[in-house]
């Protein structure tokens, strides 16, 4: 059953004036270019992608914590984009979200205890602190301390925490395991998995490391340039990427094992700015593609279904690399 | 990769002796003990991996060979040494120190953004050091930038040599930091996370680019990251430490291959694989404890899954027997130990 549904999402940032806000305005920065997906109850949808890509505009957007340019996010049935407050905060109560610094996403003034008060007490809920605190992994004396006395890990398992106390149904984990250690990440990955099981959660889990993405999600969509270029079941996209764009960052995986002869593809130049996406298909001037053609620079290539349930938008997407 | 330099044969270039680097903490309540007793050798035209996680020191011990620790609150202490061609560079007089820095010992940092100077060109950046070390005039270390912008491939170099970093991305800003670096084609590359900042197609190409480099520079690199796939892609031979302390090192695939101590078996679990199914992650239990207060004893043993009596004592470095591997753990000896876990 789908809890989640994005449609045709765009979310275009006003472009800046030059010469002190006297010159023409600038073209529009296109975070997000029409982004569709469904989530599934209770599954992991893990959205990929490096700086720049739209990811994390693509979650905020989700739950209006900024508003769209265009498209729908339809939650539960409900079309999240037309509500207006008061059943929007209702529906907040479903929906919530885990940033990726924990340094900077707690309130220093707020005891542990007080950070996870107030969503309670916002959507008038009773819960118990300690309890939250227990299925987070965390004693109950964290409850009176402050975000400065906790670790990284720690924080982060407040963060956690502190989305949990209004039972949602669905989180949003904008990148929940990057400013950590490695060792640290494994605790906070087994610890969402754990709650994901025991709760039912379904999770849009946002992340530029693959390796990590391949340890949460049941499906996984890549995005480039405010696009998603790739989407598939997990198990089926690192077996077999589909699209340049996907194999070269599957190939650019730093590997812990000397021995891993792998063809590394390097793709040449830079990201281009989101302001000033290429012409055709966007990833022309950096694709690797022993096909590329003309067609690439002037025919953006749709997003489209090159086995059941895996779509990529390449013009060679069934032809080897 | 460059060719491995085994067996490691010939004086070592860098030889790093008993380093303590420590810090005074806020209103003098603690001293901090960030390096702890460090050792190791850095040879010709290898590379180096320095491999731990925030705070375990590897930071503090690459800023400490070129005597960047601010003094106060940190300190060097009496004891520590840190031989680069003979030399100790922790006894030199400051002029000479600056003679080897920048020239003879170079260094790159994690953040391209911050360690380029907005106000000057890129070109003026890079051209400073051959001005200072070689005496070149300054039309001539002009045109050795240029050379250097396109030897770390930056495209249109004799434009680029009058951009503002603000005008370049990441990964060209860190190509920049790498051509300021190279300029005086130093003997020894420090560098620091080099690609931590940076996107992962980015960061390929700043790999490649520095192993390319190093074949036909023929320098030696200590690499400093937290991120076990990079050295293994890229280091002949792995430090790895924990705590302030050295706790494993060995050539790198016998480090991968046999990981010895409790903590680099852990480390090396912890990592999510790209070429593994979906599974559980091996965690370690706890976190590392503050350089204020070390545990006591083998300083993992509160998070070691084997540790048992012995190791309130500390061990040295042991012999594991394979060369140059060597490691910071009871079960050295006592092997038939790894059988019992807590």
């Amino acid at each position: 059953m789908t809890l989640v549904e994005v449609r045709h999402l765009v979310k275009y940032y006003a472009g800046e004036r030059g010469w002190f806000g006297l010159g023409r305005p600038r073209p529009p920065v296109r975070a997000v270019d029409g982004v569709s997906f469904t989530i599934a109850a209770g599954k992991t949808l893990g959205l990929v992608g490096e700086s720049g890509s739209g990811k994390t505009t693509v979650g905020r957007t989700m739950l209006r914590l900024q508003e769209p340019t265009r498209g729908t996010v339809v939650f539960d049935g409900k079309d999240v984009f037309a509500l207006d407050a008061g059943p929007l905060r209702a529906l907040r109560r479903q929906m919530q979200i885990v940033f990726q610094d924990p340094y900077s996403s707690l309130n220093p003034r707020m005891t542990v205890a007080e950070t996870l008060r107030e969503p309670l007490e916002i959507h008038h809920l009773t819960g118990e602190v300690s309890a939250l605190l227990d299925e987070v992994g965390l004693d109950a004396a964290f409850a009176q301390r402050y975000p400065h006395e906790l670790s990284g890990g720690q924080r982060q398992r407040v963060g956690i925490a502190r989305a949990l106390s209004v039972a949602p149904q669905f989180i949003v984990c904008d990148e929940p395991v990057s400013a950590l250690d490695v060792s640290v990440q494994a605790q906070v990955l087994n610890l969402l998995a754990d709650l994901q099981a025991r709760r039912r959660l379904t999770y849009l889990f946002i992340a530029h490391d693959l390796a990590v993405v391949r340890h949460i999600a049941d499906e996984v969509a890549v995005m480039y340039l405010g696009k998603i270029v790739e989407r598939a079941p997990a198990a089926e996209i690192y077996a077999q990427p589909r699209h340049p764009y996907t194999r070269a960052l599957l190939s650019a995986v730093p590997e812990p094992n000397p021995r891993a002869a792998k063809q590394r593809i390097v793709l040449p130049g830079d990201i281009p700015s989101p302001a000033h996406p290429p012409p055709g298909c966007p990833f022309h001037p950096r694709c690797p593609h022993p096909l590329k053609s003309e067609r690439c620079h002037t025919e953006p290539p749709p997003l489209r279904e090159i086995t059941p349930g895996h779509v990529a938008a390449c013009h060679y997407a069934e032809q080897p690399m | 990769m460059s060719a491995p330099p085994s067996p490691l044969v010939g004086p070592a270039l860098l030889r790093v002796r008993n380093l303590k680097t420590y810090f005074v903490t806020e209103h003098g309540k603690g001293t901090a003990r960030a390096v702890d007793d460090v050792s190791f050798d850095l040879y010709p035209g290898e590379t180096l991996g320095i491999v731990g996680e925030s705070g375990c020191g590897k930071t503090v011990t690459s800023l400490s060979i070129l005597r960047l620790v601010p003094e106060p609150p940190g300190h060097i202490l009496p004891g520590s040494v840190i031989e680069f061609e003979g030399r100790n560079l922790l006894a030199l007089p400051a002029p000479e120190l600056r003679a080897v820095r920048g020239n003879q010992i170079a260094m790159i940092f994690q953040e391209p953004m911050t360690s380029l100077n907005p106000v000057f060109t890129v070109g003026d950046q890079i051209a400073e050091a051959a001005i200072i070390h070689q005496h070149l005039s300054r039309r001539a270390a002009r045109a050795r930038a240029i050379d250097m912008l396109r030897l770390v491939g930056i495209p249109d170099p004799d434009e680029r040599v009058d951009h503002y970093p603000h005008q370049l991305s990441g990964g060209m800003r860190q190509r920049v930091m790498i051509a300021m670096a190279l300029i005086c084609h130093p003997k020894v590359l420090i560098a620091d996370e080099p690609t931590t900042a940076l996107d992962v197609t980015i960061q390929a190409q700043i790999l490649e680019l520095l192993d390319r480099l190093q074949q036909e520079l023929g320098m030696a690199v200590l690499l400093i990251t937290h991120d076990l796939g990079v050295v293994a892609g890229h280091a002949d031979r792995v430090v790895v430490m924990y705590a302030g302390r050295v706790v494993e090192t060995a050539p790198t695939e016998r480090l991968f291959d046999q990981p010895t101590h409790p903590y680099t078996e852990g480390l090396l679990a912890a990592v999510p694989r790209i070429d593994a199914p979906r599974a559980r992650l091996h965690a370690i239990p706890g976190q590392v404890p503050a350089a204020t207060a070390w545990p006591s004893g083998c300083r993992f043993r509160p998070r070691c899954p084997y540790a048992w009596e012995k190791c309130q004592e500390e061990p040295g470095l042991l012999e594991t027997g394979s060369p140059g591997h060597t490691a910071r753990c009871w079960l050295v000896t006592e092997p038939e130990r790894r059988q019992v876990k807590r």
